[in-house]
């Protein structure tokens, strides 16, 4: 093996434990240093052009099957593009059982992120067994813990069967409103379960801030950098997840645009492919391709919001802001975890709210109305960014066009810097010119910078789950040279 | 004595019915005490182990990769379970169908983006698709059907139970619906 005319290329897939799959690659160069690290996403499933022909009534139901994680954020943002279309307001019961499904969205997406799928990294370690490394390792380890994870993914699962009824896939949400009022008698069931959410809810944010402490080697490099940022927030710049108007914020902290109309999302943000993954790149299209750079979700949410209308949450984030010296967002991306659990916290004391306003047992949830618009844009808050639907329509409301910006890709850019700023700390080119086997625990910290960004690849295109992980190193002619089974 | 080894798997699918998996909620600690998961997108372990007693496959085979996929599944697992409407159907996955992949590919990868630098076409990275998204068993054999999009949780439950005493699930109707 010549040295210098090496190039070495690293494999990691499957990418486990994230929502979806997607294989690693990382190319060095004849130092064995990192070159290029980049994150590839390996499955299509063509949902803008196959619902074209189908109806906008039933565009809910057929795209919460987008995702298994998020399905109610799909359907609430089907249905507010069909009251678009149709040009009506919805009932208060209506809006008010809609934003309370969405938080029940984020409360079982995030418990299942943390609880899940992090936290075994954080309790029993990056270099800990792989084959302990998953939930059930976890009940192993702590099964308080995991139980109480379980469980708090479980109320967020039922609130939404309360309402839906069923936990994954409820056709229940649709243009004009919903389908079913809620009840008294569930609502004074999830009152009585509350308190256990709750401290659950507590209990996960002390945990997070412990793991900082533990973790503060690897984090200046788990996605350190400058971006932009872009979510929703409400009129008074407060956090917002189901209305609201568009802000980019810059990495100095600055509003680059306010209030823009979650409508004309597609004149703010814009879209570009690549031939090495079926994940796009949006980009923010005054700053071009690739500087318009963006992250959304829970760490661009707390970090663009001017406040947290709940307390308890509020007070988290103000700790939060406090992590950067200056007027500067957090710009690094293992904040994302205590971002996520933050909001949590803020999505369980507001469904307490709603679950105390008499106005949610209201029976009158559905307006009607005809097509009255041939386009109609819905947005809101899922659990990991901005989406956005967006559909034009016939006079009969069958579909003609379909264009779907999901949250998870718009972090895309952002997770392919992450992975490679991991990669460039973590890989030491001594060893591998000398090859000398590279530690599992290694490539595990790369994925679990991919693990911060909670990516749903069911939702964004979406991999596959048995090969084996593969360090393969080939010589500038592409014979492989060294190979290593993780 | 060992416990069975059950692996999870997942195709082209939503990774809904791995949700409704999760959805057995305080029936996984009781689960983690009867089986090993030796393989699953919510585990770590990145090679498909052999002698697998039981593996549930989510999704269809939409593309080349699943494909080998199954075929070495199956050659590793002594029940394959078709787990959901997608693995056993097609479902929402082979809605694609009846376009042709240059349709489908040209929407989403020039149409719907402005900076169209290539279609996903570096097929020495990622999959190929298949012209047709199908069930897996057109692809290998399956010894068992689980209904649904997704399952819901006690069926999955049953359909557990029963392969671990080593009986084939019988459902009754009721878990014989689709959607
Ligand atoms: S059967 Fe339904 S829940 Fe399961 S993968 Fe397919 S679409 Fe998702």
């Amino acid at each position: 093996m010549k040295k210098n005319t090496m190039s070495n290329i690293i494999t990691i897939s499957p990418v486990t434990r994230i929502e979806g799959h997607a294989k690693i690659m990382i190319h060095l160069n004849n130092k064995g240093e990192v070159e290029d690290a980049r994150f590839h996403v390996n499955e299509f499933r063509g949902f803008e052009k196959f619902c074209e022909g189908r109806l906008v009534w039933e565009m809910p139901g057929i795209t919460s099957r987008i995702c298994g994680i998020c399905p109610a954020s799909h359907l609430v943002t089907s249905a507010k593009a069909g009251d678009d279309i149709l040009s009506i307001g919805i009932p208060e019961t209506a809006e008010k059982l809609r934003r309370m499904l969405t938080l029940a969205q984020w409360i079982q997406s995030h418990a299942l992120s943390f609880f899940h799928l992090s936290s075994p990294d954080f309790l029993l370690g990056f270099d800990s067994n792989p084959i302990e490394r998953n939930v059930f390792g976890l009940l192993a380890h702590d099964k308080e813990f995991a139980r109480k994870g379980i469980r708090l993914r479980k109320f967020g699962q039922e609130i939404i069967e309360f309402l839906g009824g069923r936990k994954i896939h409820t056709p229940w949400a649709v243009a004009g409103g919903v389908r079913e009022p809620f009840t008294k008698e569930e609502r004074d069931r999830l009152l009585k379960w509350y308190p256990e959410v709750k401290e659950t809810a507590h209990l996960a944010l002390e945990t997070i801030k412990k793991i900082h402490k533990r973790f503060e080697k690897e984090m200046p490099s788990f996605g350190n950098f400058h971006s932009l940022y872009v979510g929703l927030v409400g009129k008074e710049g407060e956090m917002e997840y189901y209305g609201g108007n568009l802000r980019v914020m810059d990495n100095a902290g600055n509003i680059l645009a306010d209030r823009l109309e979650p409508k004309e999302f597609y004149n703010y943000f814009g879209e570009a492919s690549e031939s090495w993954t079926y994940l796009k790149f949006p980009y923010y299209k005054p700053h071009g391709y690739p500087k318009g750079i963006y992250r959304v979700g829970p760490l661009a949410r707390v970090n663009i919001c001017e406040f947290i209308e709940t307390p308890i949450a509020e007070k988290e984030r103000k700790l939060f802001k406090a992590l950067s010296p200056s007027s500067e967002p957090v710009n690094n991306s293992f904040y994302y975890h205590y971002a996520r659990l933050i909001e949590m916290m803020f999505a369980v004391e507001k469904v307490e709210e709603l679950l105390h306003d008499d106005a949610i047992l209201g029976t009158h949830v559905r307006s009607k109305a005809e097509i009255n618009q041939s386009e109609g844009v819905g947005a809101c808050e899922a659990p990991r960014g901005t989406l956005f639907h967006h559909y034009a329509v016939d006079e009969n409301g069958v579909l003609k066009k379909v264009n779907l910006l999901i949250a998870t890709a718009q972090n895309n850019m952002a997770m392919n810097r992450t992975v490679r700023q991991i990669a460039s700390q973590f890989i030491d080119a001594k060893d591998v010119l000398s090859g000398k086997k590279i530690p599992e625990g290694i490539f595990n910290r790369i994925e679990a910078g991919i693990r911060c960004y909670d990516p749903c690849l069911s939702c964004s295109t979406h991999a596959m789950g048995q090969m084996p992980m593969h360090v393969h190193v080939f010589d500038a002619a592409g014979f492989l040279v060294n190979e290593y089974v993780r | 004595m060992n416990k069975p080894k059950v692996a999870t798997v997942w195709l082209g699918g939503c990774s809904g019915c791995h949700m409704s998996f999760l959805d057995l909620d305080e029936r996984l600690i009781e689960l983690a005490e009867k089986i090993d998961l030796v393989h699953s997108p919510i585990a770590d372990v990145k090679t498909f182990p052999n002698n697998v007693d039981v593996t549930f496959v989510e999704g269809a085979i939409t593309n080349d990769e699943n494909e080998e996929a199954a075929h070495f599944i199956r050659r590793h697992s002594r029940y394959v379970v078709s787990f959901g409407d997608c693995a056993t159907t097609g479902n929402v996955t082979a809605m694609r169908n009846r376009y042709s992949n240059d349709e489908l590919l040209n929407r989403a990868y020039k149409e719907l983006a402005d900076i169209s630098n290539s279609l996903p076409n570096d097929h020495t990275v990622i999959a190929t698709l298949r012209e047709q998204a199908v069930p897996l068993h057109h692809v290998i054999h399956v010894d068992a059907f689980l209904h649904g999009c997704p399952p819901t949780p006690d069926e999955i439950w049953f359909a557990v139970s029963e392969l671990l005493e080593g009986r084939i699930p019988k459902f009754k109707t009721q878990f014989l619906r689709y959607g």
